[in-house]
């Protein structure tokens, strides 16, 4: 019985890419033009393969080289990736290199991959949320190889990865304890890295990229796009939501929303004196639109997923705000920001693109398979919690007054949506497109984001909808159609009990909030352009090309 | 484009300022003339819209709107050019308390 | 402080000129739209886009038009031109002291086609005739749609030209250019050259505008009051002297930077010292760092 097979199968394929590779190996680094022939001789059929498609940061480099192997040599892979974003990554099933995906998101490649999983070339394991992935990583789905992006490596193969860390901690450990190959693409290569983010004892081959990793700036809102409603329904989560629970650990989900939240924090939260009150710890990426709160003294920590570009010189000089390692630059981490996410926050607040009568939430639409990206993770009650705080406990205790059950806290999961979107297509529906999805991709259930159980309120312009008050399917029904305003939901409500509703506080209007209509102007926000960010942040920030005019 | 007309009685609000615009006929956006008119006590709203089959959900909005302000004597014209309710709410909003003196 | 780029047309009027100063001509009320548009299938405003009237800044009556830039991107129509036109003919009947143009379009509006393009023409000749009636004109430049096409050029036939650096001036469009002439020539969408190029602030330094500001609507107002005063008792006609030296103005310009393919070099040519980060400058320290090199009036 033999009982280090892996061990062996290792040191085969390492032995297979020495020989491919000859004198062009020195130590762990080989020139970037000879990739293909790594890959070729390191991985065999079958193989799963970990690529760095993060949120943000993309190995792209090996990427590109995986997608343009030899489908005769190396075929059916089996990915397992967090996000698809470059052509690259549906090239590689395209050409027949790939056939297997397990992932959490694909966005901007959603429409591509739900061609290629009904014309056969892609079969799709699971859509996972992050933390669920990089778990099974650990448990059923050990990379055999895995293709990561670093800033730099030193000549052991020390990595250091920076303030984009992301995902590659979790990648890593998991390959390498399973005896797996870990080979990098670094932006440099250099004597001494800043600090070590990845031991070199756990990297098999470093090759130095072309061009530097390719990384998104994702969370990078232009305060110019923030509109009056979206500036109405922040004050409304600031007064009916921040304010009442007295929620000092959070995470926003990605948007327009959110942002403009983060932008009234500095003006209309601090009229309210709700400095000090809400917001000081937040599990989040660097978002530009916090400075103005950061710099007014409302937040105390920001933990992060990933980093963000054109902020490095900011978070250099906030120190006490950032996760600044010793080394002085920040490090972030997706599986424990996502941990931080159910355990260590109150409250998620975030916006979707559809929600049914039960108050599951979704994004999903029929022709783009798009998955969940982090919000299943942040947007859930994490049943395993057990400290108490203000909010968690007050939220349980609406949930549980006048029921015969064992009391306990609960997270706030807000869903923050206007009743109408583009081209005048209704948030709210008898019937998310998640099912007809479910239908075209043969999926084993709807893909849901954010199941109805764990949603707590819903925010529209037309008010807030407290579920957790709710003590019946009914009430539960009415009060979302109460908040659903004039899309066909809203308008079927049953007049009575959306009144009845209001009457018990279980639907607030503005008005209900004390909060006057006419304030809802872009004036509120503490900064209304990339200019004005880039002005509060002393100059600091860098916003990227893209968002800039001058 | 669709136009629509309404009207509403039992109005007992009446304006006295001078007509005024609010809003911009942009996409997503649209604007509001109000103006006092003599109508029998009536309000009528005409709307011209480039969003067309939406009737249903402007009657609802303007019945609202009615509810709202219940006024008497005003004309209101409106160029839409798609926006959603919200926003059709709020500048409609915005045109009354411009003509009651508010912001 | 009040945003010029994010006030809409009516309010800039409001918070411009002396409070409640504004009378309108041809105001909503009296729906004068345009009689093509609707042909096309597409909305109306009530103003066509163009509020035009009478005003007072710092007590002096002048004659005024803002354009709405969110209306068809502020572009000339029929109705639009004829507003414009009317009221420049009556500055010259009523002999108003100054007429003030808040510009903000993309120039001719297609839609309306011929209508639109004898719009403009006539515009830049009424233009031209209330200089030569003696009456200054001021031009505010300072919306997120720019001063482009025929408006553009009518912009230029003013006295003064008001700037501020998220205002751009310029004949043909971005898209145009790159277009017509291949993205090496121009980037339309590397914004940051977009506005480096027709933006406020080397419009100021090549001597296309003569004043730039802060985005801020106090900032134009003073900008405004200051140029008429300065305006006050000068010749208003365009005269041929005046021609002649913007002709040699121009010829200077295109000998000196005609060759070098960013504005950037044109500042280092200028001999202006760390020129990159002349983009990065608030308006004060612009014009303290700069200002002394610029070219023109």
């Amino acid at each position: 019985m033999s009982w280090n097979t892996l061990q062996q199968n290792r040191a085969a394929r390492l032995q297979r890419a020495r020989a491919a590779l000859g004198n062009e190996l020195d130590g762990k680094s080989l020139p970037a033009a000879r990739i293909a022939d790594l890959l070729h001789a390191a991985l065999e059929c079958g193989d799963r393969v970990c690529l760095e498609g993060n949120n943000q940061k993309q190995a792209d480099f090996l990427g590109h080289a995986l997608a343009n192997l030899d489908p005769a040599r190396i075929n059916n892979l089996h990915m397992l990736q967090s996000v698809l974003a470059l052509p690259e990554h549906l090239d590689v099933f395209e050409r027949g290199v790939a056939s297997r995906l397990d992932f959490s998101f694909s966005g901007p490649q959603a429409v591509r991959v739900a061609r290629l999983a009904s014309a056969g070339k892609l079969n799709i394991g699971a859509i996972h949320t992050y933390l669920e992935l990089f778990s099974r990583y650990f448990i059923d789905l050990p990379p055999r190889v895995c293709l990561i992006a670093a800033e730099a490596a030193d000549r052991h193969g020390n990595l250091y990865t920076g303030p984009n860390t992301e995902d590659t901690p979790a990648i890593v450990e998991a390959t390498a304890f399973k005896q797996g190959i870990v080979i990098v693409q670094v932006n440099r290569i250099v004597d001494t890295v800043p600090r070590v983010d990845v031991p070199g004892d756990w990297v098999d081959f470093v090759v130095q990229s072309p061009r530097p990793y390719y990384i998104e700036p994702l969370f990078t809102r232009d305060p110019a796009q923030i509109s009056e409603i979206q500036v109405l329904m922040a004050m409304m989560a600031i007064k009916g939501i921040y304010a009442e629970y007295g929620v000092q650990r959070l995470n926003h989900g990605i948007g327009f929303d959110t942002a403009a939240i983060e932008l009234l924090l500095p003006t209309y939260a601090e009229s309210l004196g709700l400095r000090g009150k809400i917001g000081k710890h937040w599990a989040l990426n660097p978002h530009p639109a916090l400075i103005p709160a950061i710099e007014a003294g409302f937040v105390q920590s920001v933990h992060s997923f990933g980093s963000e570009l054109g902020m490095e010189d900011y978070i250099h000089a906030r120190p006490d705000v950032f996760a600044i390692g010793p080394d002085g630059t920040m490090r972030s981490n997706r599986a424990m920001c996502q941990a931080a996410g159910h355990y260590a926050c109150d409250m998620f607040i975030g916006s979707t693109l559809q929600i049914d009568l039960q108050g599951n939430s979704s994004t999903a639409t029929a022709g783009r398979i798009s998955g969940f990206g982090g919000a299943s993770n942040m947007g859930a009650d994490a049943r395993g919690r057990r400290h108490a705080s203000p909010a968690w406990l007050k939220a349980g205790e609406q949930a549980r007054a006048g029921r015969n059950t064992i009391p306990r806290g609960q997270k706030l999961v807000v869903q923050m949506v206007e009743t109408f979107r583009e081209h005048m297509q209704p948030a709210f529906v008898e019937k998310l497109d998640a099912w007809e999805l479910m239908e075209q991709a043969k999926m084993a259930i709807p893909p849901v984001m954010i199941y109805g159980d764990d949603v707590s309120h819903i925010l529209t312009e037309e008010g807030i909808a407290n579920l957790l008050m709710c003590r019946t399917d009914e009430e539960r029904e009415q009060a979302i159609r109460g908040v659903a305003g004039y899309t066909p939901v809203g308008l079927a409500r049953d007049k009575r009990m959306v009144e009845n509703l209001r009457d018990r506080g279980i639907i607030q209007r503005a008005e209900d909030l004390g909060i006057d209509k006419r304030m809802a102007t872009r004036d509120l926000l503490a900064a209304r352009n990339m200019k004005d960010l880039v002005r509060a942040s002393g100059g600091l920030y860098q916003p990227p090309k893209r968002f800039r005019n001058w | 484009m669709e136009t629509l007309n309404y009207r509403f009685e039992q109005g007992t609000q009446r304006l006295k300022a001078a007509p005024h615009v609010v809003g911009v006929v942009g996409s997503g956006n649209l604007e509001v003339l109000i103006e006092p008119a003599d109508l029998g006590g009536a309000c009528t709203i005409e709307i011209t819209t480039a969003a067309v089959g939406f009737g249903p959900i402007w009657e609802a909005v303007m019945r609202d709107f009615h509810q709202r302000w219940l006024l008497a004597d005003t004309r209101i014209s409106i160029n839409d050019m798609g926006a959603t309710p919200a926003v059709v709410s709020l500048r409609m909003d915005q045109a009354v308390q411009t003509m009651l003196g508010g912001s | 402080m009040g945003s010029y780029q994010e006030a809409n047309a009516r309010e800039r009027l409001q918070q411009l000129f002396d409070p409640n100063s504004f009378e309108e001509f041809l105001p909503p009320s009296q729906r004068v739209v345009s009689p093509h548009l609707g042909q096309l299938n597409a909305p109306v405003a009530f103003d066509d886009g163009v509020a035009v009237g009478r005003a007072k800044l710092g007590g002096i009556t002048v004659y005024t038009a803002a354009q709405e830039g969110g209306f068809m991107g502020g572009a000339v129509g029929e109705v639009h031109g004829a507003k414009l036109v009317g009221l420049l003919r009556r500055a010259v009947r009523d002999h108003v002291a100054a007429v003030v143009l808040l510009v903000e379009s993309g120039g001719v509006r297609l839609h309306e086609a011929n209508a639109g393009l004898i719009a403009v023409s006539e515009v830049m000749r009424a233009l031209l005739d209330v200089r030569a009636a003696g009456i200054p004109v001021v031009v505010l430049v300072g919306g997120s749609n720019g001063a482009f096409g025929g408006m553009g050029i009518v912009s230029r036939c003013a006295n003064v030209v008001v700037m501020s650096e998220e205002g751009r001036l310029a004949m043909s469009g971005p898209e145009v250019i790159e277009t017509a002439s291949g993205v090496e020539e121009f980037d339309s969408r590397d914004r940051a050259l977009v506005w480096r190029t027709n933006g406020g602030k080397h419009r100021y330094l090549m001597g296309d505008c003569q004043r730039i500001v802060a985005d801020d609507i106090a900032a134009f107002r003073e900008a405004a009051r200051e140029a008429l005063a300065a305006l006050a008792g000068h010749q208003a006609e365009l005269t041929l002297e005046t021609l002649e030296a913007e002709q040699q103005m121009l010829d200077e310009r295109i000998t000196r930077f005609g060759a070098l393919p960013d504005p950037v070099d044109i500042w280092s040519a200028m001999h202006i010292a760390d020129a990159a980060n002349i983009p990065m400058l608030d308006v004060d320290s612009f014009i303290a760092a700069a200002g002394q090199h610029r070219l023109g009036v």
